[in-house]
């Protein structure tokens, strides 16, 4: 199997790649989302010392 | 003689710090599994002879489809839990998990309909199992939206576990949908009673991929936890503590 017949994916290309390539995109969306709720979370949590 | 105090992770204080490391290791065990997964769905399986190269969606998308059954009956395990013993962590974890299962749902809905368009010629029916996956989709975005509707987080909790453990009574109906009904979908190729009707690399792929599922699903669950627990117990002394100390 070369790289252009894998691309390819037998004439399929657009409905395998669609499929890999939208959950890759739907998964990095919920990490960087979560990362930013972390890193807010964390900097509201260190606002509230000493008022604590 | 030592005793071990079960209780004790049962508790946001005790919990907190050991879910960063936990979290770490599971997110490098998902990214493992993903790529060895990847490898042998994409490069080692062979062409199915019946369904040429589209079939290798189903490595995503039945790994997927599975997380988002699963994710429900866990999230509403702990939303029991959380009423019966009212319990503040238990209701943190089934927060936690509904973004997640919601993320699996939608995995598997746009993989199938991608899958069904060169298998079936059809990118969406109306059929038992998908309408009912879908159905799921919507039990966690009203989950969510739930949540998100009540200001004080303890009745939040409250209401929200009752939808989530109404909503269980959709997971029967999804994994039965295909002998119950006369489906477009076809049945399980893969059951814990009889011998799987598919190749053994392929199976194999599809098992490893579903493991990245579950660890991705850790990890990600154990840090959403603990911006729930940040989120939530801010006014604490002991979260400013952590959130100056564990960065």
């Amino acid at each position: 199997m070369n790289l252009a017949e894998f691309f390819a994916m037998g004439g399929n290309a657009v409905y395998v790649w669609s499929a890999y390539g939208i959950t890759a995109i739907l998964i990095a969306v919920e990490i960087v989302a979560l990362r930013a709720r972390l890193k807010n979370a964390r900097e509201a949590a260190r606002d509230m010392d000493g008022d604590a | 003689m030592t005793s071990i105090n079960w209780f004790r992770y049962a508790s946001p204080v005790s919990f907190f710090p050991v879910t960063r490391r936990l979290a770490r290791g599971f997110g490098v065990a998902a990214a493992v599994f993903a790529a060895v997964g990847l490898w042998l769905g994409l490069i080692v399986a062979p062409t199915d002879a019946q369904q040429g190269e589209a079939y290798r969606i189903i490595f995503i998308h039945v790994p997927a489809a599975w997380m988002s059954m699963f994710i429900y009956a866990v999230m509403a395990g702990w939303a029991a839990v959380s009423l019966a013993l009212n319990a503040r962590l238990s209701a943190m974890m089934a927060q936690a998990l509904a973004p997640t299962g919601a993320l699996f749902t939608a995995i598997a809905l746009v993989t199938g309909s991608l899958w069904g368009r060169p298998a079936w010629g059809t990118y969406w029916a109306w059929d038992a199992r998908m309408t009912s996956e879908l159905i799921l989709l919507f039990l966690y975005l009203g989950y969510m939206a739930l949540r998100q509707a009540i200001d004080d987080p303890r009745r939040a909790d409250r209401a929200s576990a009752v939808l989530a453990l109404v909503g269980v009574v959709n997971l029967p109906i999804i994994y039965f949908s295909v002998v119950w009904w006369n489906t477009l979908h076809q049945g399980a190729s893969v059951s814990l009673t009889a011998a799987p009707t598919m190749a053994a690399i392929m199976l194999a792929a599809m098992l490893v991929m579903a493991f990245a599922a579950w660890f991705y699903t850790i990890a990600v669950v154990l840090t959403r936890v603990r911006a729930i627990i940040l989120e939530r117990e801010k006014r604490a002394a002991w979260v400013s503590e952590f959130a100056e100390a564990a960065r």
